[in-house]
This record gives C-alpha cells, sequence and structure tokens, in this order.
C-alpha cells in the first residue's frame, strides 16, 4: 500500500534490542498496592472504599466522575490499609490521594463481576461502550485518555477506519512489540470490538519496519480478515503519533483544533485493544498492564505484566535492581516521557516505560548560544520554527509565543534531541503551554469574579432602590396618613 | 494684499467656526480612553490597588495618576494590556506576582459581626448576625478585605495549593542566549 | 546518586555540538586550503596563520572582558571558522596587519558588538573584507601569479617572514597581478569589450583546478566543490543557498551574455571567477546570518546570486561576493518573517485548514 510522508522527524537511537527479545513475564502479586485516584486524563476518580474495608480482585475502588474520567478496581484480594495523599508517578513530584491496599495473598475474584458478552458483534455499540467504562480502561500508549470517551466518536461522526496503533516509535519501548508478538489475537479480537463499536468498516493495524516479527504475526493472524490491514511504517520520530500517523497512512491532515476522528479516523493503541478484549470477551476490568523496564542503568531489562499499583522499585528490583547510578528516572519513553521524582511510586495505567537513564544516556549538556542552524525547523513534525518559539518565550512573550503556534507543537522532542547547542527547547515550550493554560483558567476565574460582584453590585442597587421606595413609600404614607388625619379632622371639625 | 487677508481670514474663520460646531456635536461625555481601560481589568471591585472600584483606578489610569501594576487580582497579562494601551513600558521589578490565595474563617474566633459580610465584593461570604460565618472557597478571590476588616481576626488567608491538574513546568534554569 | 526532575524531556541527546558542527565545516575546507598553500607559499600560510590566529586572540579577549566562560567558547571553533574564512577572501601576500585588522574587524566589529556568537546580523568574515577592501583598496587588490612551494621564484620561509612583517611587500606592483574579474572590469573602463579581455584571463582547465590569480582560498573550485559536497552530504548544510545562488548568477550573466556579448561575461566565466564557488558553499550558508527554513534559504541563496552579477556588471569593484553577501544578511530577518514552513493541521495563512476528507 502506498504511503504518505510526514513531514520532518528524527532517528534517535533505538536502543530496542535489549528487551525486544525477552518475553514478556508476570510480576507476582506485591504484598502492598497503591492505586491513585488521579491515572487518567480528566477528572479524578472518587474512592468508593475506606480504610479497614476487605475488597475482592476486581471490586470498584473509585469512581469516575463526570464526563470524562475512569474508575478503579482492586488487582487484587485484601484490605484497604488507608485512602491517603501519597506521591504521585508525576513530575512535580506532588503528593494525590491514592487508595493503599494491603494484599492477602488469596488473590479472590469479587463474585460481581459482570458476565462475559459473548457475541460482542451482535451487542450494541452502548452496550460495549459501557463495558469498557466500567472496566477503567484508558489509553495503555500512554496518554491515558479515556478509552469509552473515544469510542463514543462514532455516535457523532462517521468513522471508516479504526487505526490500531502498533508503531512504538519511542526508543527503549518494546512493550507494545511483545504484547503484538505474544497476544495478536486478544489484539486483534479487541481491535474489531472497538471498530464494531466505532461503526468503521476497516481497520488498519501501523508497525515500525523496526518490528518485522510482529508484523509478521500480525499479518498472520488477521489473513482471514478481508478488511484488515496489517502496514508497515517507516521507522521515523514521531510516526507513533495520532495525527501523523493518521496522516502516514491516509494522507489527511487533521486540521489544527480538530481531531482526527473529524477525518473519519480514530486512533487506539495495541494494548489498549487487548484490555478492550479482556473487558468484553471476560469480563474483567483493567488491572494490569505489560510495562517496560529498562535503560542503562538497570542490571536485567525486563517486559513485566504487572497489577496497576506495583512499587516501581520493586519492578526494578525484580530486573536485577540497578546496576549502574541512574541520572533519569522517566515514565514512559525517553522523548516524550516525564521525568519521575524516584521509583517510590506506583505503576499506573498510563506507563508504558520505566526507564532508569545512565547520564552518558542523557547526555545532557550546558545550554549553549543558538548558531540558527535551522535544523530544529527542518526536523519538526509540526512544521513550526522551535528557534523563534523559544526565543519570544525566553523574554516571556507568551502571546507572541501562542500566535508563533506553541499550542500546535506536540512536544514530540526531536527539537531538543538535535539541538547542537543543547537548548532545552521542548521545555520553554512545555513552560509557555503550562503558562497559556493557566492564563486561560485564571481569565476564566477574573470572569466569573466579575460576574459576582456584578450581581452583587445589582444586589445592592436593587437593596437600596427598594429601600428608596420603602422610605418613599413610608414618607407618602405618613404624608397621606396625616393628610387623612388633617383632613379628617377638618372634615370632622364641621361635623364635630 | 487685501484680498490675500481678507481671504484667509474668511477661511480662518470659517474652519474655526466648524471646528467649534464640531467640538459641540461630536462631544463624547466619557472620556474614551476610560471605558477602554475599564473594559482591561478584571472587574473584581476588590479595591487592592488602593481606588474604590475598578471604574475609579480606570479613571485614575486615564489621567495618569496610578501606575499601571497597581491591579492586583489581573497579574502581569492586566499590567501588560494596559502598558501596551498606555504606551509605558511596565515596570515588572515592582510588581510581585503573588499566589492565589483565598480567605478561612476560624470557627472558634467567629462572633458573627457580619462586617466581613458587607465587605466581600463577590457576596462569597455566607452567614447571619451572631452565627458562624463562612467562606465559600471557589468563590473567593482573594482580595483581604474581610481579613483586613475582621475584628477578631478569625479569617485567614490560605495560598491555594498546586495540586497535579494546576502544575506546571517552570521556565528553563539557563543563563545562555537562545536566539 | 543524582536523579532530578528539573528539566523536562527529552531524556537523551543525539550526538551533536556547535563544535563538530564547526570541525565539520573545517575538515571542509581543508583541501582547498592545502592546495592554495601550496599554490601560493609560505607568506600565504603566515598570512593565514597570522589572520586564524588573530582571530581566536580576539574572541578570547571579548569573552575575558565580558567575563564569558573563554574555554568552552573557544573550542566551539566558530573563532576559527571566521579567521579562516576571512584569510581565505585576502590577497594571498598580504602585509601582517591586513589579517589582524581584519580579524579585529570580523570578531569585534561585526560579531561581539553584537552579543557574540549567534547575535551577529552580519556575516563576520565579509564584514573584516570589505572593511579592509573599502579602507586598503591598494594591498587588498593585490594579487600574485601562483607561485608554487619548492618551486623556482618561490619565495623561501626566510623570505617570506620578511615580506609578511618586513617591509617586503611595498613594492608588490612589480609582480601583482589583477584577477580575472578585475583585468575584465578594467578594460571594460578603457573601452575594451568583454569579448576580447575575456579570452586573455578566461582558461577553464586552470579556473577549475584553481592555477590562477585569485583571493587566498577561492581559486580551485573543484576543491571547494568537494568540501561543499562534503558538507551537503553530512548534512550542515542543505543545497539550497548554494543552488540558489549559483543557478541565479549563471541564469542572469548568461542571459545577459547572450543579449550583448561584447558587453557581459559568459555564466560560466561568472560561476567559476572570483569566490563564486566559496561564497555559495561556505560563506552564504553561515548558519547565524543566514535564513532559518529552507525555503528561505533558497530565496537568500537567489537574492544572493542576483546583487553578486549586478555588482560585478554595473558597479565599481570587481568582485561581489561580499557585498552581495552582507546585503543579503540585513534581508535575513525579513526573509524569516515571510518565508516559514506551514504549519500542521493549518494553511499558509496559518488558519486552521477546513475538514474535507472522506470524514462525512
Amino acid at each position: 500500500m502506498k504511503l504518505f510522508p510526514i513531514r520532518g522527524g528524527i532517528h534517535p537511537e533505538y536502543r530496542k534490542e535489549r528487551t525486544a527479545e525477552k518475553a514478556i513475564v508476570s510480576f507476582p502479586t506485591p504484598a502492598m498496592l497503591y492505586i491513585p485516584l488521579q491515572q487518567h486524563i480528566g477528572a479524578p476518580a472518587e474512592a468508593v472504599v475506606q480504610a479497614g474495608d476487605l475488597v475482592k480482585k476486581g471490586q470498584l475502588l473509585a469512581k469516575g466522575v463526570g464526563a470524562v474520567s475512569a474508575p478503579s478496581h482492586a488487582p487484587t484480594s485484601g484490605s484497604i490499609e488507608a485512602v491517603a495523599e501519597i506521591t504521585a508517578p508525576h513530575p512535580s513530584g506532588l503528593p494525590q490521594l491514592t487508595i493503599v491496599l494491603k494484599a492477602d495473598g488469596k488473590d479472590e475474584w469479587a463474585s460481581d463481576l459482570p458476565a462475559p458478552i459473548a457475541d460482542p458483534f451482535a451487542a450494541s455499540p452502548d452496550e460495549i461502550r459501557a463495558r469498557v467504562a466500567w472496566a477503567g480502561i484508558v489509553g495503555l500508549g500512554g496518554a491515558a485518555f479515556p478509552t469509552p470517551v473515544k469510542l463514543n466518536l462514532g455516535a457523532q461522526l462517521k468513522i471508516h477506519t479504526l487505526l490500531l496503533n502498533g508503531a512504538e516509535c519511542e526508543p527503549y519501548l518494546t512493550c507494545d512489540d511483545r504484547v503484538m508478538r505474544e497476544y495478536a489475537g486478544e489484539v486483534l479480537d479487541g481491535a474489531r470490538i472497538m471498530a464494531h463499536t466505532l461503526g468503521a468498516g476497516r481497520i488498519v493495524i501501523a508497525i515500525e519496519d523496526n518490528k518485522p516479527e510482529a508484523q509478521r504475526i500480525m499479518r498472520d493472524a488477521t489473513k482471514a480478515f478481508a478488511n484488515i490491514e496489517v502496514i508497515g511504517v517507516p521507522v521515523q520520530y514521531p510516526m507513533g503519533s495520532e495525527r501523523h500517523l493518521t496522516q502516514a497512512i491516509t494522507g489527511l491532515e487533521t486540521p489544527a483544533r480538530k481531531l482526527t476522528a473529524d477525518l473519519g479516523v480514530v486512533v487506539h493503541n495495541v494494548m489498549t485493544a487487548r484490555a478492550v478484549h479482556k473487558a468484553v470477551r471476560e469480563g474483567k476490568p483493567l488491572l494490569s498492564r505489560v510495562v517496560t523496564v529498562s535503560g542503562g542503568a538497570v542490571q536485567d531489562p525486563k517486559n513485566i505484566e504487572a497489577l496497576i499499583g506495583t512499587k516501581l522499585s520493586e519492578l526494578v528490583g525484580f530486573c536485577g535492581g540497578l546496576a549502574k547510578d541512574a541520572r533519569r528516572f522517566v515514565n514512559g519513553g525517553p522523548m516524550m516521557g516525564q521525568p519521575l521524582p524516584g521509583l517510590d511510586v506506583p505503576l499506573v495505567k498510563g506507563m508504558s516505560g520505566i526507564l532508569a537513564l545512565t547520564s552518558a544516556e542523557v547526555n545532557e549538556r550546558p545550554s549553549s548560544p543558538c548558531i540558527r542552524c535551522g535544523t530544529c525547523v527542518t526536523i519538526c513534525p509540526c512544521g513550526l520554527v522551535p528557534v523563534e518559539m523559544a526565543a519570544v518565550i525566553r523574554k516571556d512573550h507568551l502571546d507572541q509565543a501562542a500566535h508563533l503556534g506553541v499550542m500546535d507543537c506536540v512536544s514530540c522532542g526531536s527539537c531538543s534531541y538535535i539541538c547542537p547547542s543543547h537548548i532545552p527547547l521542548v521545555h520553554y515550550f512545555n513552560y509557555a503551554k503550562g503558562m497559556l493554560n493557566a492564563q486561560d483558567r485564571e481569565k476564566r476565574r477574573l470572569d466569573r469574579v466579575k460576574h459576582l460582584a456584578e450581581a452583587r453590585n445589582e444586589r445592592l442597587e436593587k437593596a437600596a432602590a427598594a429601600k428608596k421606595a420603602a422610605a418613599a413609600a413610608a414618607a407618602a404614607a405618613k404624608k397621606a396618613a396625616a393628610e387623612a388625619a388633617s383632613t379628617s379632622t377638618a372634615d370632622n371639625r364641621p361635623s364635630a | 494684499m487685501l484680498l490675500a487677508i481678507g481671504s484667509v481670514a474668511i477661511m480662518g474663520a470659517a474652519l474655526g467656526g466648524l471646528l467649534g460646531a464640531a467640538a459641540k456635536l461630536l462631544a463624547v461625555e466619557e472620556n474614551p480612553l476610560e471605558v477602554e481601560l475599564l473594559g482591561m481589568l478584571p472587574g473584581a471591585q476588590c479595591g487592592q490597588c488602593g481606588y474604590v472600584g475598578c471604574g475609579q483606578y480606570a479613571a485614575a489610569l486615564a489621567k495618569g495618576e496610578a501606575s499601571i501594576t497597581a491591579c492586583a487580582p489581573g497579574g502581569k497579562p492586566v499590567i501588560e494590556a494596559l502598558a501596551k494601551k498606555l504606551g509605558v513600558t511596565a515596570d515588572m521589578d515592582d510588581h510581585e506576582e503573588e499566589s492565589l490565595q483565598y480567605a478561612v474563617v476560624d470557627e472558634s474566633l467567629c462572633i458573627g459581626c457580619m462586617r466581613c459580610l458587607g465587605e466581600c465584593s463577590v457576596d462569597a461570604i455566607v452567614g447571619a448576625a451572631k452565627q458562624m460565618h463562612t467562606v465559600i472557597k471557589q468563590e473567593c478571590h482573594g482580595c483581604k478585605k474581610c481579613f483586613n476588616i475582621c475584628p477578631t481576626e478569625a479569617i485567614k488567608m490560605v495560598t491555594v495549593p498546586v495540586t497535579l491538574s494546576s502544575w506546571h513546568w517552570h521556565k528553563p534554569q539557563s543563563d545562555q542566549a537562545v536566539h | 546518586m543524582s536523579v532530578s526532575i528539573e528539566k523536562s524531556g527529552p531524556f537523551g541527546h543525539a550526538q551533536s555540538s556547535v563544535s563538530k558542527t564547526m570541525s565539520t565545516v573545517l575538515v571542509a575546507l581543508l583541501p582547498a586550503t592545502l592546495f592554495n598553500v601550496w599554490l601560493f607559499g609560505w607568506p600565504a600560510l603566515l598570512m593565514f596563520l597570522i589572520t586564524v590566529g588573530a582571530c581566536i586572540a580576539f574572541e578570547a579577549g571579548c569573552l575575558a572582558w565580558q567575563d564569558r566562560p573563554v574555554k568552552s567558547a573557544l573550542f566551539d571553533g566558530s573563532a576559527t571558522l571566521t579567521g579562516w574564512l576571512l584569510a581565505m577572501s585576502l590577497p594571498p601576500w598580504t602585509p601582517w596587519w591586513i589579517g589582524v585588522l581584519g580579524a579585529f574587524l570580523a570578531i569585534v566589529l561585526a560579531k561581539h558588538i553584537y552579543g557574540g556568537l549567534g547575535q551577529n546580523v552580519f556575516n563576520p568574515a565579509m564584514v573584516g573584507r570589505v572593511g579592509l577592501l573599502v579602507s586598503f583598496p591598494v594591498q587588498m587588490t593585490a594579487f600574485v601569479p601562483p607561485k608554487p612551494l619548492f618551486t623556482d621564484g618561490a619565495p623561501s620561509l626566510i623570505d617570506s617572514l620578511g615580506m609578511v612583517f618586513g617591509g617586503g611587500l611595498s613594492n608588490m606592483d612589480s609582480i601583482s597581478a589583477a584577477s580575472a574579474l578585475g583585468h575584465i572590469k578594467t578594460e571594460l573602463t578603457k573601452g575594451v569589450p568583454v569579448s576580447e579581455s575575456l579570452p586573455q584571463v578566461f582558461d577553464l582547465t586552470s579556473m577549475l583546478t584553481g592555477m590562477h590569480i585569485g583571493s587566498f582560498g577561492e581559486t580551485s573550485a573543484i576543491l571547494i566543490l568537494l568540501g561543499g559536497l562534503f558538507l551537503i552530504w553530512r548534512g550542515v548544510i542543505s543545497w539550497h543557498t548554494p543552488v540558489g545562488l549559483m543557478g541565479t548568477l549563471f541564469v542572469c550573466a548568461q542571459i545577459s551574455h547572450m543579449a550583448a556579448p561584447e558587453r557581459f561575461a559568459s555564466g560560466t566565466f561568472h560561476l567559476l571567477a572570483g569566490a563564486t564557488f566559496l561564497g555559495a558553499f561556505f560563506i552564504a550558508t553561515d548558519y547565524v546570518t543566514s535564513p532559518i527554513s529552507k525555503k528561505g534559504q533558497l530565496v537568500y541563496g537567489m537574492g544572493c546570486g542576483f546583487l553578486i552579477w549586478v555588482i560585478r556588471c554595473f558597479a565599481g569593484y570587481p568582485e561581489g561576493v561580499a557585498f552581495a553577501v552582507l546585503l543579503m544578511n540585513a534581508l535575513t530577518p525579513v526573509i524569516d518573517h515571510h518565508v516559514r514552513p506551514r504549519t500542521f493541521g493549518r494553511n499558509s495563512k496559518g488558519e486552521p485548514l477546513s475538514v474535507k476528507g472522506d470524514g462525512k
């Protein structure tokens, strides 16, 4: 099939060979599990258990709040120790509400789990979506956007293609690769269920050409289906970006501020498809995920299937611990992943990689002046001018940065990676995006304050007017009464 | 000579008359700059600038009497907008960006005097005479008026905490020139 | 263990650095430089070393004076490259102070006054050359015919030291000759048509190999082309500026030549004469002073090519590369502002694309 070129991009050192040939191993149930209430984009979930409660495996621990949210379930049976503030796996190092579960070692399933949907293709899209929402499934490629919301796009827009993202363009990560190789059937079934839910007639599974084995296995698995295609895409970072992958496969360019769904394409990660399969066919919520534990500092890198809530230190310990000093711990891949405050944080749904990188791998250097080489402009997959944006952000001219398109930046990291002067370009953009979002929130807050102040003024004016009217009325009444009295006296006098 | 003087004099009289008439006919009631400046201000009527409300501050700004950095709730964006409009350079050095606060009533100290209720410009305090008052956290915009007036120091100002959703990356710490 | 979270990603970096880029350019300049050292002998080598050394010294002085880290900035190679390019654009035999003064103009005036590396508007080497050219036209146009090392008539090292540092070059008139471009211009002012003067200086083979009169580093078209292709292969420069420059120069020259052969030299001559190749591959491609986008570089290259032709054919100076590059440098911010890539999902005006496709 003919592919369409995408703009720019880079070829980082992939270092996938460390884990690519290592089969997924299961991590045994740990003694303690820490399930944060916010593991997804959207509103945090609300705990429905409290300290002292006994829970069974698969039982609801926290329910989703609002339209964009996701519930969490007990990864194993045990007792709730606390619902407490615990350091989040987040670059801020801030604490967040987390359910602490002490495993009882029995791993007993709850009895009230929903029954498997025997024939999902006969079921209504609403039934599938409800099941996926119940299971607490979010995008497992890293973005952690609630999957049912994305599956709902078929209800508003005409979706023709489900694009299954197996590009895995981030260096180091091989968990999608391994899942495709080892659970091809489950991935495929999940994808077919999702396509049915979306009303998409065609499924395209896109896999980068550096994963020939996964391509072969997925091709074999899809032979029986005429509407499913496995397409090898060139090794070019950031091929796995939703918009860029859509462009490479369909040639369609997603307009700014729109979704790929507006073009009739919905993109889901391969591991998400597997989670959908489990929720629909087995009636099981999302309790575990496959994560790549790698990086030069890790003794024996592995792909591990572990329960959500397992402490990262235990997973790294499972890989032989740290052989060298780590300079950075990263949640996700090295390009778009977030730094971790340490390994004393839990595994969450959106965590595709746990990397312990040495200073040689990170290759950080103090930045030097820009020499205007223009490489960042050439490689920017979004057609932006990173050097110019960074220059205005440095002077805190955020409105200019917005005008230059900083909000169109996908933070893929290519410009920072390639910059010969080691200028932290993406950090500047992340800062500007954060500030612009904060300003936006602030503006909305001030609008509300203004509205309240106006309401108060109106109230005071009304009250004053009422008071005045009342006073006037009282005065008038008094006067009238006095007049009446005087007239009556006057009237009465003759009669008196 | 006379013709020249005469024609210039007539022209002067005619044009002067026209201008005078225009000034009368097209007179603007309000200072348009003032209205424009008022539109830029947050409109919280908080009085932290030292004026009674946003309108008075806008009037002072239009006359060039007030500093453009006085508006606390507006913060940097408002200062920048005012600077641009008034064509002055904003001296950010004497402006400290304060983190957002909200007021909390200490239940043990509140005597229910109702004074704070009258001060609050956004009706964020609820309570009745001799009853404990409380602040609706979502509506409080941290103007400190209640804090200043409370006779028993029952009101505390609390900084709105940074959460996972409001946190964002700080500016890179780098001395080197970028461009 | 020092794990830090104060920096956002990416957590990895290409093995690229400013010094690596600069040294690649220096490597690309090496063949032409070595050839010309051989061609013009010891005085040229001395001039080259003086100019590069003076640039490095001025750079160090400026950095130290501004309390900026000297060592790291010196090792980035930018001052070396500026000195190297300046030396290549000077006549091969010049007194020492020409090199030092040129280095002062380039590093102090053109670079550090603007704030140092990356901040300058004008190409430092060309500011140096032009400053010298307008101040010392005699010394700057005193070219010598090739006198290769170890051949008869080539000055020895001792002689050369005397020539460069003593007054040995004061009687250059007796040995100096005009460059090809200079010859044509002079003859034209005397009323000799180009069609007559050109064959006297235009020899395709010698111009390709570099066995002809010219500035220290500009004579060998083939070796400079080799260096330029090496830079393109290594991804240091793109084809846009060189192709834009040479293409436009060739087209302008060739059209005018066909219209009036007695007044205008041919396109081939303009390409091979003077500093066209050096300018196209090494001078106009200077990162700091040229546009950052590829499209912008094409526009910029075309502007340079056109101006070179205009200056060479109509202005008082026989050679126009330095002037053309400086003039286009001034336009670089304008080009950068107007010629920019199209943002993903937006049209060239920056408005979001409309949803089309077969989504409905």
